[in-house]
């Protein structure tokens, strides 16, 4: 038991600092990558309720490829290929000199972000099509200018409709942040715990705690909801 | 770009021959997920604290935390322990040296916690007037559950449990960093062994494309037949 104290010191000794980093890490790539993920959700499905055809074709492949692949294949082709394929391209195009490279780190939030954006898409666009349209054609006709009313009108009952599925998405992004640890040492929960766990041998406390930590993340996260949850939901009940 | 689709083409016969290990991580791990599921939910509908409360710490642990971190406490955790006690000497220990056996293990019990859920609610959803006229005709508690309140709870949750069928599927891509060979696994060896970054993973997504159009679309019947008495 005394051991397992000393595994949590702080400083070089013990890895009590690295995992209380290894903590925010994760919530840091965890929010980040939501935040992306919900601007490139809230992006394509209005590309697909829009009316050109083309902008439906390309958010319709979006999603259906992204979703039928595994995340972790997905985030691979992105921080691998399309990142390597873009920097050449920027490279080709005289943007950037030759030493040019995307950061890993944003690269690989970008990669978990656009996997968790095709879900997104998906949610935002059953959010969207909830808003009936005679509030939004109430807002056109006392004269509201178009972001106006995606700020006052859309956008508040939209999230009042997609409040569960984006909670889910929020749950299931601190999760695949995990996936991230296999691309390199970004310094968060899963990847700390691989360092810990090799270094002493200690497979199974070490992993046990990963697993408390991301579970800790899990309980915030749906205490924080809740709150939210009652807080969009104010004025209907 | 000749050289390109060529490379993609190459990869393919190596990943065609890994498909039916990641297939059947799948279906082992789908069927023992469900069965254990299914106990799952009903013990947590039970009644019964001492029943209840462990499965539902289970299904909260287990869909609480990330299915890759589930995976290493298994194939590492358990591994490191069992590796030191009687198991070791046992005639099991050959099977359970394999990365394959743990990583079953990890993935049913996964699919069990997340297929519990579903039919938690599946089997609450049920109207009580159901039970109550199975009752009313004589059936045992047995006899409802297994004539009256699974049937109506599979074919009401089945679309859910397809999708976490395919969500298993792609989920089996992880167990590549367990030394398990499967899809993802031949992909990365084709990486390391050609020097490929990207042909070995596009072909590869090729392949998890076809197999998951070809499951959801070996689904449907099973969906249409399991509520066929929807259609009057």
């Amino acid at each position: 038991m005394a051991e397992f104290l000393n595994y949590m010191a702080w400083g070089p000794k013990g890895w009590g600092d690295e995992f209380f980093f290894a903590f925010f890490m994760t919530l840091k790539i965890s929010l980040i990558a939501y935040g992306a993920s919900f601007a490139m959700g809230l992006l394509f499905a209005m590309f697909k309720l829009s009316n050109s055809r083309f902008l439906r074709g390309i958010a319709g492949t979006y999603t259906t490829v992204v979703r039928a692949l595994p995340e972790m294949l997905m985030i691979l082709l992105v921080y691998f290929a399309v990142a390597g394929m873009a920097e050449k391209m920027l490279v080709s195009a005289g943007l950037v000199g030759s030493e040019f490279q995307f950061s890993p780190f944003w690269t690989a939030v970008f990669a978990l972000a656009f996997v968790s954006g095709a879900f997104m898409t998906e949610v935002i666009r059953a959010g969207l099509l909830a808003v009936p349209k005679g509030g939004i054609e109430a807002a056109w006709a006392i004269g509201m200018s178009g972001p106006q009313i995606f700020r006052r009108v859309v956008m508040p009952q939209m999230m009042r409709h997609s409040l569960s599925g984006l909670g889910n998405l929020w749950l299931g992004i601190t999760k695949d942040s995990a996936i991230v640890s296999i691309l390199g040492a970004f310094g968060e929960l899963l990847q700390t715990g691989y360092r810990a766990a090799a270094a002493t041998k200690e497979y199974g406390y070490f992993y046990g705690l990963t697993a408390l930590l991301f579970l800790l993340i899990t309980i915030l996260s749906l205490a924080v909801l809740h709150w939210m949850e009652k807080r969009l939901n104010r004025g209907l009940l | 770009m000749n050289d390109f689709v060529t490379n993609i083409v190459n990869c393919l016969p190596d990943l065609l021959a890994a498909a039916p290990l990641t297939l059947l991580l799948t279906l082992v791990a789908g069927v023992i997920g469900l069965v254990v599921g299914t106990f799952l939910a009903l013990a947590r509908l039970s009644g019964q604290p001492l029943l209840s409360l462990p499965a539902a710490a289970f299904m909260f642990v287990v869909r609480g935390t990330p299915l890759l971190v589930q995976l290493y406490l298994i194939y590492y955790g358990l591994g490191q322990y069992l590796g030191h006690s009687w198991v070791r000497q046992s005639f099991l220990w050959p099977y359970m040296r394999e990365g394959l056996t743990f990583a079953l293990f990890a993935y049913s019990m996964n699919q069990a916690a997340y297929n519990a859920e579903v039919l938690r609610g599946a089997l609450q959803s049920i109207s009580k007037g159901q039970i109550e006229a199975a009752q009313a005709i004589g059936m045992s508690g047995f006899q409802t559950l297994w004539r009256v309140r699974l049937p109506l709870a599979f074919g009401n949750c089945l679309p859910v449990l397809t999708s976490d069928i395919i969500i298993l599927l792609k989920s089996t891509a992880l167990a590549s960093t367990v030394t398990i060979l499967e899809l993802m696994g031949t992909a990365r060896v084709i990486q390391r062994q050609s020097l490929q970054v990207y042909e070995p993973l596009i072909a590869c997504g090729l392949v998890y494309f076809v197999v998951v159009v070809l499951l959801t679309a070996l689904m449907r019947p099973l969906e249409n037949r399991l509520t066929r008495y929807r259609k009057g």
